[in-house]
């Protein structure tokens, strides 16, 4: 079944990072659905994103439109989620994390490239598999004001699912369900018949999670899950969300630009800069070890809640902005902000693969980085 | 001295999980509540609404009891009644309570009966162009892309066209008028109005995340259309509905007055005959013109009082 | 830089100009009357900053840490605010009992404020350098080529790279960092002795954020202004504060020095929230977490307001509002500059 010729890797081929694909063909729908049905083991890939592409078309015109450029969103990125870990995603905004999340829920189309889903590639299914797909990948939005319908009670929002899905739970099971999942978030089940303003954002944010769990889904995309909410309930929901993770075996992707609750929350870490993955490793390589000089400067710029660091902590002040994504830079993408940019940079993309230097040297910061310079460079902890 | 001032406040909620709305929009926790059920709150105080309201209420009855408040013959007319009786304002609610027109008629009870046209010909193109803007409005909103720019630009076509001039022309060809094609004719160049509030609610609800979540959770489009957006949009389209009810009623008196509307009893009809003898006898035009106002301003008042009280904004 | 006008401070408080604070603010309230009864959002806040001095004011939404900015700057909206008791003294006197035209005088001149959003806060209709030069012309009287001339100055002040050249673009043809930095340019175009900026940096992404608060910073050093910076964010406070001022349900509960807020917090609170914060720099067990929510203003609890989620509350918690109050230490001595709101003040610091 294995047609591992299938998926070339042009650009990340020797990268670690991603594991080979096992593309299960799938000659029905059935065969299909019972492919997405089957258990992973853990620590198995469970998502396998391969030079994920989104372009945004730019157009003029009122009735017929031409493409006149294209915001290149997401520009041929490739990582694996493993089962039962949590992989963040950072990256300052219009880096394309969005719409990486947006991509895999399938609520875009990919421009190019492949999500395999235990071996089934998502972007090219339908019917009664992709259906199956979305019972098992959920997501969490960010706001916790407007991704609840104002006009349906808790009851109707976390009851959704099952309408949509009839086969999970059975009518006159649905409200005791509902009950139960508000239970396992921590809101009181006698709130079911309640209106989403009548709650505060944590408590909403908690409705969102229950929703997403209602499905029992394997998958759950965490699009800046916490960023709405105050300090104080940010830790209640990051709490709940690592519990949820042991009680019901999830796999998370957790996409925030909050790198100190990314860290606490990751057992892997993406960093992503205009589109393309600059750094990829466990959460000690990229925090402790990190060798990209993006992520080394997006660490130091972290204010650190401690005074006394303020005024021995080396800083890297970047200058300049993000540039467009409509306009990427050739080359590298990050070197026209870079101190270490050289001619090199702008003719030739780096791949993101582990660094020559480190190749073969047991070291933790021998792990891939989009870097032709890559080297380490503590900032976190540099003292 | 910040302390101690005010421990008056109501119990303590030792509740952890008690709701409390973190901003300063607190919600009562007791009693369940929706927008819906919050513009209600405001508009029961709302001395604006209560009076659209109570005009409202009573016309509705005057269209569809008139027998209640005259017992005269609005088409009966009696010569004999002086050719142009002049109000009698002591005998309220008689048939010559408020004089007779040219032809001996009742303008009493004219205006009681006239009621019904103004009414059927509102309430139905109301109906009409809800219906058809709103459908048009939320295909073009939610499907986007071609669908959109095809219906975008048939609803900019038909708004180029200068809406009185239109119906006029379309009513000019019919002789017999009658209420349905009055309604037809105001309601094929009315509906672009709605069209454009429509789309333009259901693009902006179609952007929110709970859209996004139940697309995610797999919802079908009829789902997603009528249980997240439709719910969502109908508060400005009320509003816009509202309003133009009150423009429909005025519009037809204007094509009555024309002599392009209703055959029939109408305000229209008899402001059209009263300003042929204002200079003898005023009143014939001032009473259905009293009439005519105060029921477009009733319902254009009832359109702004809800809008204010759907917008928590204004709170 | 600053120059102190002394004919502009005729109070007779002014025998301690030079020691004294810039702005004080005292005992002040702000109510908001709504459909649901009173909110109150400020409950008697004291705080006060100097020349060249940087007051933290941390706290989560809803507990007036916006509103009492709001006030010194008199941008409230009255009603459905009012202001039924307090002083907010500006180089001694009382703002709250001028004239509005004086009010005026001194809003943008003496006090600017920055706000979060740079783009709202900027007409989309006019360029930049117009809305800069602005402050100039109605301010200064001086003529459009002189504004001109001051608003590019002004702007590369700020470090906006080709500001001559950029001098006629819109606000929404610069990016977020830079709307910031015009945010700033024109509050400090009057060279104001105070400057309140509102979570100036909360809408920014990292690597922008460190930069425009160094530049506020380093603005702040050479113009000798005092800052209040009110925020949510300990990482940014940490960084730039010289005292802090914890506000918790519309009451200051905890004063401090930066260094010692965070070695050794005095109130519950405080404690938790520096407890619940993930670090950076290692990766930590289960977070801990305040337990319950922010209190609803309208049923704020009997008592000290943070008793239903004090992991330290006992009866007199309940019963009893607890005054801020300083700090002495175990040998005897009062600790400089520490206050907290807590029954149990002395048992929180020790640990």
């Amino acid at each position: 079944m294995a047609d591992p010729g299938k998926i070339e890797e042009p650009q990340d081929a020797a990268a670690p990072n991603v594991s080979e694909v096992e593309v299960v063909d799938a000659h029905s729908e059935s065969e299909a659905v019972a492919a997405i049905e089957a258990p992973v083991e853990r620590g198995e890939p469970i998502l396998q994103v391969r030079n994920l592409v989104k372009h945004f078309p730019l157009t003029l015109g009122i009735l017929f439109k031409r493409q006149v450029g294209a915001v290149k969103a997401v520009d041929g990125i490739s990582f694996d989620l493993y089962q039962g870990e949590t992989l963040g995603i950072v990256g300052e905004s219009g880096c394309g994390k969005s719409t990486v999340a947006k991509l895999l829920m399938n609520l875009e189309r990919a421009t190019a490239g492949e999500i395999f889903y235990k071996g089934q590639d998502i972007t090219k299914l339908s019917g009664r598999a992709m259906k199956a797909v979305r019972r098992n990948i959920q997501m969490v939005f960010q706001d916790p004001y407007t991704s609840l319908n104002p006009r349906m009670t808790v009851g109707d929002i976390i009851g959704e699912p099952f309408d949509i899905h009839p086969e999970v739970a059975p009518k006159g099971d649905r409200r005791r369900k509902v009950q139960e999942l508000l239970d396992v978030v921590g809101l009181n089940p006698e709130y079911i018949n309640r209106y989403p303003h009548q709650f505060s954002g944590g408590q909403r944010q908690r409705i969102g999670i229950a929703r997403g769990l209602a499905l029992n889904p394997e998958v759950i995309i965490c699009d800046e899950p916490v960023s709405a909410l105050d300090v104080s309930v940010q830790a209640q929901v990051i709490n709940l969300m690592e519990r949820l993770q042991d009680e019901f075996n999830l796999s998370y992707i957790f996409i925030a630009h909050d790198l100190s609750i990314v860290r606490h929350i990751s057992d892997r870490v993406g960093v992503m800069y205009l589109g393309k993955m600059a750094e990829i490793g466990t959460d000690e390589q990229i925090y402790d070890h990190p060798t990209h000089p993006y992520t080394q400067a997006l660490l130091s710029a972290v204010p650190v809640p401690d005074p006394d660091a303020r005024e021995h902590r080396e800083r890297i002040i970047l200058t300049g902005d993000v540039p467009s994504p409509a306009n990427p830079p050739s080359g590298c993408r990050f070197r026209t902000r870079c101190w270490k940019a050289q001619d090199k940079c702008a003719e030739e993309t780096p791949l993101l693969a582990v660094p020559q230097r480190f190749q073969g040297v047991d070291t933790p910061a021998a792990h891939e980085s989009a870097c032709h310079f890559a080297e380490e460079k503590d900032v976190v902890h540099a003292a | 001295m910040p302390d101690m001032t005010k421990s008056d406040t109501s119990v303590a909620a030792p509740d952890a999980v008690d709701v409390a709305a973190p901003a300063l929009q607190v919600v009562k926790s007791e009693k369940t509540r929706s927008l819906w059920g919050d513009a209600w709150q405001d508009l029961r105080r709302n001395k604006i609404f209560i009076i659209s309201a109570v005009l409202i209420l009573l016309l509705l009855t005057i269209t569809f009891f008139p027998g209640w408040f005259t017992s005269a013959n609005p088409a009966y007319g009696d010569l004999s009644k002086h050719y142009l009786q002049k109000p009698q304002l002591g005998k309220v609610f008689s048939a010559e309570w408020l004089g007779y027109d040219q032809q001996g008629r009742s303008v009493y009870a004219r205006l009681i009966y006239g009621a019904r046209a103004s009414i059927a010909v509102g309430f139905g193109t109301t109906l009409l162009v809800t219906i058809v803007g709103g459908l048009v409005g939320m295909i073009a909103g939610y499907f986007g892309g071609l669908v959109d720019s095809v219906l975008s630009r048939l609803v900019d076509v038909f708004f180029g066209i200068p809406f009185l001039l239109g119906t006029m022309v379309v009513l000019n060809s019919f002789p017999e008028r009658t209420a349905w094609v009055v309604i037809g004719a105001l309601g094929f160049f009315g509906w672009t109005q709605l069209a454009r509030v429509m789309r333009g609610a259901v693009i902006t609800t179609k952007q929110s995340d709970y859209v996004q979540a139940a697309k995610a959770l797999g919802a079908s489009t009829p789902r997603i259309l009528f249980r997240h957006i439709l719910p969502n949009t109908l508060a400005p389209v009320i509003v816009v509905a509202t309003i133009s009810l009150g423009v429909y009623i005025g519009s037809e008196a204007t094509l009555s007055f024309l002599g392009l509307g209703l055959n029939g009893v109408s305000w229209g009809n008899d402001i059209s005959d009263g300003g042929n003898q204002i200079r003898v006898a005023q009143w014939i035009m001032l009473y259905p013109s009293i009439m005519l106002t105060l029921t477009v301003l009733a319902f254009i008042m009832l359109g702004e009082a809800v809008r204010n009280a759907l917008d928590p904004k204004t709170r | 830089m600053t120059i102190i006008e002394e004919a502009f401070v005729p109070s007779p408080r002014d025998g301690e100009d030079n020691g004294g604070p810039l702005l004080e603010v005292r005992d002040l309230h702000v109510e908001f009357r709504t459909r649901e009864g009173v909110v109150r959002a400020v409950n008697g806040v004291n705080y006060s900053v100097s020349a060249g001095e940087t007051l933290a004011v941390l706290g989560e939404s809803g507990s007036g840490k916006s509103v009492t900015a709001q006030a010194i700057m008199g941008i409230l909206d009255m009603p459905p605010a009012t202001i039924p008791q307090g002083e907010i003294l500006f180089r001694g006197q009382d703002m709250l009992k001028m004239s509005a035209e004086e009010r005026r005088k001194i809003r943008g001149r003496r006090i600017a404020m920055i706000f979060q959003d740079a783009l709202s806060s900027l007409n989309p209709v006019l360029s930049v350098g117009y809305q800069l030069g602005e402050m100039f012309r109605v301010h200064q009287g001086l003529s459009k080529k002189d504004a001109k001339a001051k608003a590019i100055e002004l702007m590369d002040r700020v470090k906006i790279p080709a500001a001559a050249a950029r001098i006629s673009d819109y606000p929404h043809q610069f990016s977020g960092g830079m709307r910031q930095r015009i945010m700033i340019a024109m509050a400090l175009a009057l060279e104001p002795d105070l400057i309140i900026a509102d979570e100036p940096t909360t809408a920014l992404d990292v690597t922008v954020q460190a930069q425009v608060m160094d530049l506020l910073a380093e603005l702040q050093r050479e113009y000798n202004m005092g800052l209040i910076l009110i925020t949510h964010d300990l990482g940014v406070v940490a960084d730039v504060a010289d005292k802090i001022a914890v506000m918790y349900a519309g009451r200051i509960v905890e004063r401090a020095p930066v260094h010692e807020l965070y070695k050794r917090p005095a109130h519950p609170y405080t404690r938790g929230l520096l407890d619940s914060i993930p670090r950076l720099d290692q990766k930590g067990q289960e977070l801990y977490a305040i337990k319950g929510l922010p209190p609803n203003l309208l049923h704020v609890p009997d008592g000290c307001a943070f008793n239903p989620r004090c992991p330290r509350a006992e009866d007199v918690c309940r019963t009893e509002v607890p005054a801020l109050l300083g700090i002495t230490a175990q040998d005897g001595t009062e600790l400089v500059g520490r206050a907290s709101a807590c029954h149990f003040r002395k048992e929180t610091i020790d640990g």
